[in-house]
């Protein structure tokens, strides 16, 4: 058993390396040739049999994905550098450090073509400006005095700021740990291999719940009581509760992960078109 | 035919009236604009007051959403774009610094084919280095802000520098490349030893 165990393990951390690196071309920091696609491929090929379960063969095509758009990259920069447009750029610096500053403008003014635009007052503009000037109300009118009544300062007890929806009527903790309840009985009824999918859970009757909920969700995932899964492929949100809070990850670095939680996104969720 | 050709007079002085006076912050006018303005052959009031415009050494320049100028662009893609006039030819160089210090104006040129060389972008970090090569380093930071004010660049949040509409609508790159590559070291015996005022282009954009 430990011996199927081991090289599916090492396979998987390879993959997950290979879409980090693939993931850091695609955002142009590093040369889209770094990567050798044949060897990726023959590593790719080399795990496929051992992959089973769905989460192993999304893995795989996930790796695929990225690889692909790293060629994609690697086609747009061959194609650059077949345009007459292209310099090598250690030439290029080789010549812009041996310029001479005049002879640089020189150069440049040849390929500057500045353009032309007037600023200039018209009696048109003029009488405009004096008609707007003419309907426009005073200040005294437009910027009315907020009637507000000085009050001396004093003290608002918890009761009251609970009123006035300043603070919740339960402790933040205690309300959490409810909400951890809810996610997990949530799990429980709707979810799936013990995770559910993001805005089925935060998604609420009203825009102003749901962001509420997102919220406090946001705080279940930072203080270790659940966690978030990313699928990458299907860009797909799930949330997973833990048994118990796991309070290492306070410790570790994290990563953020930002999730607009928009009205768009709020009325497509209502109509159930958000996948 | 008369009738025609008043229409169309009016409507070239029309399109001169909107792209010589400024509109909004940015110079030029959007192809919707004039196609409102003007109505849907905009593109041929265009072409006509360019060929008004080449006796006067200026031209009706075409900058399009994307980088590349498509060689047929549909109507879409001209409504997108944006049109401004400019110079069409060279003037002496005296004449054309427009305001710029020579030392800015050299940094504008290093900056913007240090950029086209490295395919569009460049880190800030790399074009600040090979400017404070020539240029003392209190001042690099400042003209990179200004031409980045101006439009010729734009910076994102992870400090890459690429090339804005200014210099897409201002600057042939081809050329500026090939003349570039073709100088010698040694100094254009046509330039002359000239240093503007220090006056410096505030127009802010």
């Amino acid at each position: 058993m430990q011996s199927t165990k081991e090289p599916k393990k090492l396979g998987r951390e390879r993959l997950e390396r290979i879409i980090e690196m693939c993931i850091v071309i695609e955002n142009h920091t590093v040369d889209p040739f770094t990567l050798n696609v044949d060897e990726i491929i023959k590593v790719v090929k080399e795990y496929f049999p051992q992959w089973q379960n769905p989460d192993e063969l999304k893995l795989d095509a996930e790796t695929l994905h990225h690889l692909a758009s790293v060629i994609k990259l690697q086609s747009e920069w061959v194609k650059q550098r077949s345009t007459s447009l292209y310099t090598d750029p250690f030439l290029l610096e080789e010549k812009i450090l041996q310029i001479d500053k005049q002879e640089m403008v020189n150069v440049f003014l040849k390929a500057w073509h500045p353009l032309i635009e007037f600023e200039q007052i018209s009696l048109n503009s003029l009488a405009q400006g004096l008609l707007y000037w003419e309907a426009l109300a005073p200040l005294g009118e437009r910027w009315k005095d907020l009637d507000v009544s000085e009050v001396s300062m004093g003290f608002a007890s918890r009761d009251e700021l609970i009123k006035q929806r300043v603070l919740g009527d339960r402790e933040f903790s205690e309300e959490l740990n409810c909400y951890w309840q809810e996610l997990k009985d949530c799990v429980a009824k709707k979810g799936q291999d013990g995770k559910i999918q993001y805005w089925d859970f935060i998604g609420a009757d009203t825009y102003e719940e749901t962001v509420q909920r997102a919220f406090l969700t946001s705080f279940l995932v930072t203080y270790g009581y659940a966690t978030l899964e990313i699928d990458r492929l299907e860009e797909q949100v799930f949330i997973k509760p833990f048994d118990k809070q796991k309070t290492e990850i306070l410790t570790q670095q994290s990563t953020s992960v930002p999730i607009a939680v928009s009205f768009e996104d709020w009325q497509k969720w209502k109509r159930g078109e958000l996948d | 035919m008369s009738k025609k050709k008043g229409v169309y007079g009016s409507k070239v002085k029309k399109a001169t009236q909107m792209l010589f006076y400024k509109r909004h912050q940015k110079p030029g006018v959007k192809g919707w604009e004039l196609r409102k303005a003007l109505g849907s052959d905009y593109p041929k009031v265009l072409d006509l007051l360019d060929d008004y415009l080449k006796p006067l050494d200026l031209q009706v320049k075409t900058v399009f959403e994307e980088e590349k100028t498509p060689e047929k662009p549909t109507l879409d893609e001209l409504d997108k774009a944006r049109f401004y006039v400019a110079l069409r030819g060279n003037l002496p160089t005296k004449d054309k610094l427009m305001g710029w210090r020579i030392d800015d104006l050299a940094g504008l040129a290093i900056t913007i084919s240090f950029i086209i060389s490295k395919k569009g972008q460049a880190t800030r970090k790399d074009v600040e280095k090979l400017l404070s090569e020539k240029m003392p380093n209190w001042k690099v930071g400042l003209n990179i802000d200004r031409y980045i004010r101006y439009g010729y660049l734009t910076q994102d949040d992870n400090g890459q520098l690429f090339l804005d509409w200014r210099t897409r609508a201002e600057v042939d790159q081809k050329a500026l490349i090939n003349m570039l590559l073709s100088t010698d070291a040694q100094k254009a015996e046509t330039a002359e030893p000239e240093e503007e005022e220090p006056q410096e282009q505030e127009n802010e954009q």
